[in-house]
């Protein structure tokens, strides 16, 4: 059974102690995140720290498919996209993870195997996640048997956002339980915010530190179904909450900005916030991932430009 | 390469910026040299290189150029204010056309990183001449009375820190109101005023309205002396304002002054942690320090400040110190061999006096002028570093236990520049905020410039407001 | 170019949302010269026409409305600087409308271009000419400032097609609002033809919208629609006016009268700030400093 962090057992003794545990972290002025944010934006990435940037990205890519209209064909082209992401350049490595939902992981599992790309599962009813909790780790518990390395659930946006955060933090724990595995490794939890929907920065900060005394292995931005995704600053500010809660606690958490990440220029400057905030340990797909799907493409045209000098174009990467 | 993601150098191109040999003085419409034949070197602080040979004016160059904005003053004065608006816009665009050529010149001569000229610099530039330009036909409306009346030629006189925006905070409100111009910019960084010149003439500016006198010390003084001279701005060291107020005493010139700085960055325990270090590393290693309202003393609250000072040194291991044309630099070089003396001198008699010196682990370049980022811990009010200003990358930090005693503390100073406040209760903000006796108090941020923001000093930090409707009044004869 | 070369008619479309429709009535009428020669054939706008400039109206007033200042300012003097590229046009076409010699309609061309400089430097001093902080007698920081008030329906001057109707335009938007405009129903072609101005000088879509054709027709659905806020009655004649505020009265719409008939609107004039203060709310915030506590601290 996972266990809250020591250092903070207290703070989730019971709904006033998280409640107040929470409300007690410092505030988060937006003015100054987001210009934080964007002056790391400026950040001007050429040559070899491109072409490491560049491979870094296409490392952490969780390449998704999550359509109503998703099909075993339809993965298994993607499983086969992640592992050979560039068919006319062996050397360009494969992207971290495919994401996919629970009916298709098995397709998934089977299309990877030996490969060494992971299988995510969205679960938990995503993307909304309105459904009874026995659903939810119903859902969880199929996606883990079909063999998911790796679960991405969506937190409880509505129980969160009118301040019932231990019902947030139960759950959590709760799916955590189910991605135990008494035969293999345990499948690491993804905690998704949704933090389109929680609207204020401040929130954002106090769910990460919701999911992380939770047990979340990855802290995850968005479900990319709704308005407002990954922002450099909302990633910024959850590079920071896993950076403080590392220092408190030893424990090291991963992110994962997803959603409206499509070139690799922007790719460039999250992994320039990852650099100059989280520190050089979070520059590896074990610490960061990018939920996306069309910038895999992009990332390869960059990468082909680098190696021949000419713009690419659409015609010259696959298809998926 | 193995994981550590280093930055590839990003030089921004030097090909932008056409740098001349020699330049003279810009007298009438007129590059010229000096009357005497005098010229300076001007250098890159980053690399020690000569950019170029820079005519120096005398009292001679001093008298022909206020000569020739008196001349222009009468045409200039009576011009519709539509009209002068329109010479401002149009230098308020060429300024846009051109600022990434002013950008790397700037870097180039002042020794700052490119990411604060291309993002600071020329935008407030240009910006405050679109202001100004707004104003020159709506004096009527400023609050000044009906058509108020410009003083007649001003004397300008700037310094090395920011030499085109304080150029621009300088001439474009003195324009606008009718007034001419003869403004003297620092010996060390001339280039760009000259530069200014040039995009006056492409502008079409009548000669004579503008006139720029690289040079000196002594021109300075020739100017703020001159008897034709009706009006006095001048940026720079307290020490040379309070000479120039006795330059002017029994004379009709009006004068405002710019003067140092040794600003309070206050935080208190329910600050954004986050963000007041950002506003930290801003107050006070912005253009390395070398800011008049620099927020170059750190007042923490005392429960917090183990918390702060540990955030505060993991984020200046981050900063980037080295060539200010790599678009990734934060740190670039000082401007002077001299003001790295003054620093460097400033900061041994701090650990002389027992502060606790920490620098920020980077390699300094061998040629050039260079000071690590550096801050001073176990700092009281009885230390040099608290009390005088050092303009560079050196932070002095204070603790405080209770908002009065920061107060105490922040006020406890010859100075009076700016503040800052650091806390998100509102009421905490505002209070303090009304007992600084500062000029600019930022809360939540720091170093912000806007040219519709009024600027400067209380007490021994000068008189007298840059910017916003207010900076109209120190070119109008308003008494 | 040959003398016997056959011109190019130019078609006169409406400027709504940033796109140039026509009617969606399909009607047009005829615009003549002040000597009666035919000119072009104008759209006729319908209440429909007005009801979907509205709605680009509002659409935009968000993104306007919250631009700074500056960058306002910036784009009025955008407008300003792609009029002087298109002087002669805008000469020829106020010479027609307005039965003026060319060097006449120069003037006023000239005119109408400082005109757009003009409010481009009001965009950022307004506030500051009549907002400002309070000295309330409490422990209190209290500020005034002027916020737009919406949408504004315009009705520009019938007779000074082009310096007027920049007149009651520019300062509409120089403060953040946005537009609904009515051209001058008998000379409506340089309004038609500034749209195309505006709509190449960085103006977001939708922030003014340009509608030719019978005053009363369109302005009387504007005057009583409910998501306008203020109306601008400049080109109406006094019996319209008096119908078109009553009908504004019913969602308390700001109105600008008319000038009195016998004052002729003289749009040479130093256009003062009027037009601006106009449209504008003021908003006064309150925030404590801080109580004065048992100690006299007042933190």
């Amino acid at each position: 059974m996972p266990t809250t962090a020591p250092a903070f057992s207290d703070a989730t003794a019971s709904d006033s102690a998280l409640r107040r545990f929470l409300h007690g972290l410092p505030g988060v002025d937006a003015v100054g995140l987001e210009a934080r944010a964007a002056s790391l934006g400026t950040r001007s990435i050429k040559t070899t720290a491109k072409a490491y940037a560049i491979d870094l990205a296409i490392s952490m890519i969780d390449l998704t498919t999550l359509e109503g209209a998703d099909t075993p064909g339809k993965v298994r082209a993607l499983a086969a996209k992640a592992v050979n992401p560039d068919p006319t350049d062996r050397t360009t490595p494969r992207t971290a993870a495919v994401c996919v939902y629970p009916d298709m992981a098995a397709t998934a599992v089977a299309a990877l195997a030996g490969s060494g790309v992971k299988v995510a599962s969205v679960a938990t009813a995503f993307p909304a996640g309105r459904a009874a909790l026995d659903v939810k780790l119903a859902d969880v518990r199929d996606a883990v048997a079909a063999g998911s390395d790796e679960i991405d659930m969506v937190i409880d946006r509505g129980a969160f956002l009118s301040g019932r955060y231990l019902k947030v933090y139960e759950e959590i724990l709760a799916v955590k339980a189910e991605c135990a595995r008494a035969d293999g490794p345990d499948a690491r939890l993804k905690v998704i915010f949704e933090t389109g929907e929680l609207s204020t920065y401040d929130n954002i900060r106090r769910a990460s530190w919701l999911g992380m005394l939770a047990g979340a292995d990855f802290i995850k931005t968005s479900t990319g179904k709704v308005g407002t995704n990954a922002t450099p600053a909302n990633t910024l500010l959850m590079l920071e909450a896993v950076r403080d809660f590392r220092a408190q606690t030893g424990v090291q958490i991963g992110v994962k900005p997803a959603g409206g990440i499509r070139t690799s220029k922007d790719a460039i400057k999250f992994l320039v916030l990852v650099n100059e905030t989280a520190g050089e340990d979070w520059l590896d797909n074990h610490w960061f991932r990018f939920g996306a799907s069309s910038l895999l493409n992009d990332l390869l045209m960059q990468r082909q430009k680098l190696s021949t000098g000419r713009y690419s174009g659409p015609d010259y990467v696959t298809v998926d | 390469m193995a994981s550590a993601f280093e930055y590839a150098p990003a030089p921004e191109s030097r090909a932008v910026v056409d740098i001349a040999p020699s330049y003279g003085l810009f007298i009438d419409g007129e590059f010229a040299e000096a009357a005497d034949g005098k010229v300076f070197k001007t250098v890159s602080p980053s690399t020690e290189e000569v950019l170029s040979e820079v005519a120096q004016a005398g009292a001679a160059d001093v008298d022909r150029a206020v000569k020739a904005a008196r001349r222009a003053f009468e045409k200039w004065s009576a011009l519709p204010g539509s009209e002068r608006a329109k010479y401002l816009f149009r230098i308020a665009r060429i300024i846009q056309e051109r600022s990434r050529e002013l950008a790397v010149l700037e870097t180039l001569d002042n020794g700052k990183p490119i990411r604060e000229t291309r993002d600071a610099d020329l935008p407030l530039v240009a910006a405050h001449f679109f202001y100004y330009a707004g104003w020159a036909d709506k004096l009527d409306h400023a609050g000044y009375g009906p058509n108020p009346a410009p003083l007649g030629v001003a004397g300008q006189v700037i310094p090395w820190n920011f030499p085109l925006l304080m150029l621009a905070w300088k001439i474009a409100p003195a324009l606008a109101t009718g007034n001419t111009v003869v403004l003297k910019p620092a010996e060390t960084t001339p280039l760009s005023a000259l530069f200014f010149a040039d995009i006056c003439r492409q502008a079409g500016l009548p000669k004579g309205v503008v006139n720029i006198l690289p040079g000196y010390g002594d021109a300075g003084a020739a100017l703020v002396e001159h008897e034709d001279v009706n009006k006095v701005a001048f940026t720079g060291s307290t020490a040379v304002g309070k000479a120039i107020a006795r330059q002017v005493a029994g004379t009709d010139k009006k004068v405002t002054l710019e003067l140092g700085g040794k600003g309070a960055n206050i935080v208190f325990d329910d600050a954004p942690i986050d963000q007041a270090v950002e506003g930290i590393v801003t107050g006070i290693f912005f253009n390395q320090g070398q800011v008049c309202c620099a927020g170059s003393r750190l007042l923490v609250q005392e429960s917090v400040q183990d918390e702060l000072l540990d955030a505060l040194k993991r984020r200046l291991t981050t900063l980037r110190l080295g060539d200010p044309l790599d678009k990734n630099t934060d740190i670039g070089a000082i401007n002077s061999a001299e003001q790295l003396a003054r620093i460097t001198a400033l900061t041994e008699t701090g650990e002389a006096e027992g502060a606790e010196r920490w620098s920020a682990p980077c390699e300094l370049p061998s040629a050039g002028y260079w000071f690590a980022p550096t801050l001073f811990t176990n700092v009281t009010q009885a230390h040099t570093i608290a009390r005088d200003e050092i303009f560079g990358p050196v932070l002095s930090v204070l603790s405080f236990r209770t908002p009065d005693e920061a107060v105490a503390k922040a006020n406890n100073s010859q100075y009076g520049l700016s503040a800052g406040i650091w806390t998100e209760k509102g009421s905490r903000i505002l209070a303090v905020a009304n007992k600084l006796r500062a000029g600019v108090v930022w809360a939540n941020t720091f170093n912000k410039f806007d040219p519709t923001s009024p600027f400067g000093g209380y007490k021994e930090s000068g008189f007298g407001r840059e910017g916003g409707r207010h900076g109209l009044e120190a070119y109008l004869d308003v008494r | 170019m040959s003398d016997n070369r056959l011109s190019v008619f130019k078609t006169y479309k409406l400027y709504v949302g940033g796109k140039f429709p026509r009617s969606e009535s399909g009607r047009v009428y005829e615009v003549t010269d002040s000597k009666g020669k035919w000119l072009a054939n104008a759209p006729q706008s319908s209440r429909k026409d007005a009801r979907d400039a509205v709605v680009a109206a509002r659409k935009a007033f968000g993104g306007w409305s919250g631009a700074t200042a500056y960058n306002r300012g910036q784009v009025l003097y955008r407008v300003a600087e792609m009029l002087e590229g298109r002087k002669d046009q805008f000469v020829r076409e106020v010479a027609d409308a307005e039965g003026l010699s060319k060097s006449k309609a120069a003037a006023v061309v000239d005119a109408a271009i400082d005109r757009w400089v003009w409010y481009a430097g009001w965009t950022d001093k307004i506030g500051q000419v009549v907002g400002g902080a309070n000295p309330v007698a409490g422990p209190f920081f209290n500020l005034s400032t002027p916020e737009p008030t919406g949408v504004v329906a315009v009705l520009a001057p019938q007779e000074s097609s082009f310096l007027g109707l920049v007149s009651v335009i520019a300062p509409v938007i120089a403060t953040g609002n946005t537009a609904v405009v009515i051209a001058s129903a008998d000379s409506p072609l340089p309004a038609l033809s500034l749209g195309e101005v505006l709509a190449t000088s960085d103006l977001p879509g939708g922030v003014v919208n340009v509608l030719s054709g019978r005053t009363a027709e369109i302005a009387t659905p504007l005057a009583s629609h409910q998501d306008v806020n203020a109306i601008d009655l400049t080109g109406a004649d006094t019996g319209l006016a008096k119908e078109l505020e009553i009908a504004a009265a019913d969602n308390l719409k700001r109105v600008l009268r008319p000038q009195p008939v016998d004052g002729a609107a003289d749009w040479t004039a130093d256009p003062g700030t009027h037009r601006l203060t106009a449209f504008l709310e003021t908003k006064t915030v309150w925030h404590p400093t801080g109580a004065l506590g048992v100690s006299g601290s007042s933190y």
